[in-house]
């Protein structure tokens, strides 16, 4: 196990290479100078010389394999440089927003699965009643609603049948918890129907699939307690499959939530990601590019890992 | 399923025998209440037991029956197991809920179990999971949670339809003596006429979901009085009897459930039917005791009817030709094993030394247990595989010496036909498709419609109407599929057919159709065949020589009738013994020589004979030497140091 978990953590290293080596080239294929979006951006006219100059200090003069080495020794130590906009650290950077976005991330994963799994398994036990029926609403709707749509009409309803508004600035949680709940707990949702949806309707059709399996027959036959049958027999074996879909959707949510955070005001990798492509910081989108790799590698290594917990089939060696 | 009515006493057998979609495991599942609940409604009739009818029991009445006085055994133990739950959880289910023991008492209950289903280190076993275990060794785990709380009836549902031969016998010879020593009554549900007359005390014979003749075993075996029984007998080859004649066998098929035919249901295919046979018989007592639901079985008992002997002698006679049509030498099959990230390969040794000839308009029978290498053996003269080392020469070309325009000459005259007539053919293709496709890749049809001309003249060579050609595969029985399989295999013309399990998955009276098909276009064609099975029956009937393998290795290959009547190898021996035999009385005098043990791991083979594990001959010269195959009487050759 522990040898299977080092030589994954092993593989990862040319995957996370392959990203560098792409996002770096390819930022400097695209068209668009940091240097002129800073110093001529607001319509001001600016020297060539002074543009050479600003060049030259940020090191965008020397040639691109000299400027891909250094980065490199920078992430392999873990400092990815400074911000070409803001000049603060790009780790710095990151860390505040990354904060935010991974509480939404995990809490919207916290209200999707303890949903999901009731509501897909009466689903599945009352196939084809009006209980079916209504989840099957329930979730087309999770599914076909934007996220940021619902969070919108989360906010309107709030400002409706309250007068109330969530607060707008970010409290970390370990600051002011009641603050911090108060304001995260509504894109949380929003977010948290959609994935709740596809969960619910993954644990649906996977549990009717277990319930025809034959096992399940021999824990009848043995006059097993019909309750113990679906949690115990049915339940855990139709999990497995739910655990991928949570993994996949949970780094989603890590930097895909552009406009969900801005209805909501919240300063989130999203955001970040968006100003730093629009002001061509070459710096900062690599530094987010190789950590959402990261996640999405991890994760995933995490998701092989629980499959090896609940099921004794899978053994890593 | 309609009118099911019998009995079973505590401590008695009682086995219901049909072919599939006769209604049988309905029967069972009934008496359980386990029939899905939407599709399946109970309208009439009562199930009793011990004096209470469980039909009109509540759910959870129900529930407390089952497992502790009514257990179920199913038909797969690969599937029936939870895979995610330790054995030991799976075994003490049952005794926590029912029997109210502490979780000391049941895993004390759940050892005592194992050890009396024969699984050695029961302690250790327990916190296993199900993939850790073999199939023989589930379905014992299978009996151990059917026999916890000291259940009054069991329900075994095919209990070792899944499994090997010998492992079937160890299974059955362990239910039926706990059965008389418990004193448990004991339901077994099978299509293996063999396995009823060994074991059962009385029978039941389904079909068509009725039921249509009951009786004590002997009776029913030697004195049918429903045609049906006496054709299924009459179809079934048999392991004491030398081939004779062809098989007997009902024509046609099984009706279909949803509109059965009006009046007897067997009428249709029935040889002695008469106008009286449309209106429905009941069911009426016979002169043995027993019930037949046949309007004529008085005449039957009179001996006016008989079934008729089928007409001509098999001509057997083979024209010795010198050179083989196919020969096999020292061929071997190594399987790589990928074992973790780094390289922890195992070599899984599937064919070993492997040597044999094919003569023209010969059929070679090859037999064994799963895993003895029997189906790479095929694969490998089919040049779906590689072989490791070896020569395999068609009308004396090395194949893997040829050009490839050779081989694709070579592949179009060795066709092959699969076990399984459900997929192997492309359910998107229809039966013309299909059997055409050949002839245009080979170029065997000038233009389409001598194709077409080509195809209806296979389908009725196979017995199939020419208007067959526009159907789709589900749309056929099993035994139209496996004809369309033979009609695709013929339209390329081969002179070599290997029949990889061709007839296993088929009900007993279609099997014997397909067995006289293949038979009658051997004649006619001059085709060899490579009869891969694992039906020793089966093989008997229709090779002409037979070869058992087992482990990867040759152990004996001899003359059909040489090789039943005096068997050599050890294996050979215990693989017969095994093998039930479809007449009670027969069964009566033999005793069965039980092989112990289960195959050895294809990671850690044995040194030596690979049979010395579970041999009961072998000594410590055993474990030391390979022993070759040498021709201990003139064209029977055996592969031990002990004969």
């Amino acid at each position: 196990m522990l040898r299977y978990v080092i030589s994954r953590l092993l593989y990862t290293i040319p995957t996370l290479l392959g990203v560098a080596v792409l996002v770096f080239f390819m930022l400097r294929v695209v068209p668009g100078d940091i240097v002129e979006v800073k110093l001529r951006g607001d319509g001001g006219t600016v020297s060539q010389e002074v543009i050479e100059m600003e060049r030259k200090r940020m090191g965008l003069d020397k040639p691109l394999l000299e400027q891909f080495g250094s980065w490199m020794v920078g992430v392999v130590t873990l400092n990815f440089g400074n911000s070409m906009w803001t000049e603060r650290p790009v780790m710095e950077e990151i860390r505040l927003r990354l904060e935010l976005s991974l509480q939404v991330a995990i809490m919207a994963t916290i209200i999707a699965v303890f949903i999901a799994i009731p509501l897909g398994t009466m689903a599945a036990l009352f196939r084809d009643t009006w209980i079916d029926y209504a989840t099957r609403i329930i979730t087309i709707g999770g599914l076909s609603i934007p996220s940021f749509w619902f969070g919108m009409l989360i906010m309107l309803s709030l400002l409706g049948f309250f007068n109330w508004l969530p607060p707008i600035t970010f409290t970390p949680i370990y600051v002011d918890p009641v603050a911090n709940l108060t304001q995260l707990i509504w894109p949380a949702l929003a977010v948290g129907y959609r994935y709740c949806a596809v969960v619910a309707r993954m644990i649906r059709s996977s549990l009717l699939e277990v319930l025809n399996e034959d096992y399940i027959r021999t824990a009848r036959a043995k006059g097993v307690y019909e309750k113990l049958v679906i949690s115990r027999h049915a339940l855990r074996n139709a999990l497995l499959p739910a655990i991928t879909v949570i993994g996949l959707e949970f780094t989603f949510l890590i930097g895909g939530l552009v406009v969900t955070e801005q209805v909501f005001n919240l300063n989130g990798i999203g955001q970040l990601f968006v100003q730093s492509v629009s002001r061509n910081d070459f710096t900062l989108i690599q530094g987010m590019v190789m950590l959402i790799a990261a996640f999405y590698v991890f994760v995933n290594l995490a998701v092989d890992l629980l499959y090896a917990v609940f099921d004794p089939r899978i053994r890593y060696t | 399923m309609e009118g099911l009515s019998f009995h079973v006493d505590p401590g008695e057998i009682v086995a219901i025998v049909g072919e599939s979609g006769s209604g049988k495991s309905v029967s069972a599942l009934s008496i359980m209440r386990l029939l899905p609940r939407h599709t399946a409604r109970i309208p009439r009739g009562r199930v009793n037991f011990n004096g209470r009818n469980l039909l009109e029991l509540d759910d959870e009445q129900m529930r407390e029956i089952r497992g502790r006085d009514i257990s179920m055994i199913f038909q797969e133990p690969m599937t029936s197991l939870n895979p995610i739950l330790t054995i030991g959880m799976q075994i003490t289910e049952p005794l926590l809920i029912h029997m109210g023991m502490t979780a000391e008492q049941a895993r004390a209950r759940a050892v005592e179990l194992l050890g009396l289903v024969g699984i050695p280190d029961p302690a250790r076993r327990l916190d296993q999971y199900p993939h850790q275990f073999s199939g023989g060794m589930r379905q014992r785990v299978m009996i151990a949670i059917g026999l916890a709380c000291n259940p009054k009836l069991i329900i075994a549902d095919e209990p070792t339809t899944a499994l090997d031969v010998t492992i079937q016998a160890q299974i059955l010879e362990l239910m039926k003596d706990l059965s008389r020593k418990l004193n448990i009554a004991l339901i077994i549900i099978t299509h293996n006429l063999g396995v009823v007359a060994r074991y059962a005390d009385r029978v039941i014979v389904m079909y068509a979901a009725q039921l249509v003749e009951q009786g004590d075993a002997d009776p029913v075996f030697h004195q049918p009085r429903h045609p049906y029984t006496m054709g299924l007998l009459r179809s079934v080859p048999r392991l004491d009897r030398p081939r004779g004649a062809k098989l007997e066998t009902i024509e046609g098929l099984p009706p279909n459930a949803a509109a059965p035919p009006a009046g007897c249901r067997f009428a249709p295919r029935c040889p002695y039917r008469i106008p009286i046979c449309d209106t429905e018989p009941p069911l009426l007592k016979t002169d043995t005791g027993g019930l037949s639901r046949c309007h004529r079985h008085d005449e039957i008992a009179a001996g006016k009817i008989v079934w008729a002997a089928s007409d001509a002698a098999l001509q057997t006679a083979l024209a010795q030709s010198a050179t083989p049509l196919l020969s096999v030498r020292h061929l071997v099959k190594h399987f790589a094993v990928a074992g973790g990230l780094r390289e922890n390969r195992g070599v899984v040794r599937a064919v070993e030394d492997v040597n044999f000839d094919i003569y023209p308009g010969e059929t070679l029978g090859l037999v064994g247990e799963s895993g003895c290498g029997k189906t790479t053996v095929g694969r490998l003269i089919l040049q779906l595989e590689e072989p490791t080392a070896g020569e395999i020469r068609f009308e004396g070309v090395d194949l893997a010496k040829t050009s490839a325009a050779e081989l694709k000459a070579v592949r179009r005259k060795v066709q092959v036909i699969f076990q399984d007539p459900y997929s192997s053919l492309n359910p998107r293709m229809t039966v013309g498709q299909i059997i055409g496709e050949p002839l245009h890749v080979y170029k065997l049809a000038p233009d389409r419609k001598a194709a077409e001309t080509r195809v209806a003249q296979l389908l009725e060579q196979v017995g199939l109407r020419p208007e067959m050609a526009a159907r789709y595969p589900h749309q056929l029985s099993g035994g139209q599929r496996q004809r369309v399989g033979i009609a695709r295999a013929l339209a390329m013309e081969p002179s070599f057919i290997v029949c990889d399990e061709a007839v296993s998955a088929l009900d007993v009276s279609i099997q014997g159709q397909i067995i006289n098909l293949l038979e009658d276009l051997q004649r006619r064609l001059g085709l060899a065949y490579l009869f891969i099975a694992h039906d020793l029956a089966v093989v008997r009937h229709i090779s002409m020589r037979v070869v058992v393998m087992y482990f990867g290795r040759i152990m004996e290959i001899a003359d059909r009738d040489e090789i039943y009547r005096e068997p050599l190898h050890p294996y050979t021996k215990v693989l017969l013994d095994a093998a039930p035999v479809p007449d009670p009385a027969v069964e009566k005098d033999r005793a069965p020589r039980l092989i112990t043990g289960e195959l050895p791991s294809h990671l850690a083979p044995p040194t030596g004979c690979v049979f010395n594990t579970r041999c009961p001959m072998a000594s410590e010269e055993c474990r030391q030497i390979v022993p070759p195959l040498r021709e201990v009487r003139p064209g029977h050759y055996a592969a031990c140091i002990k004969v």
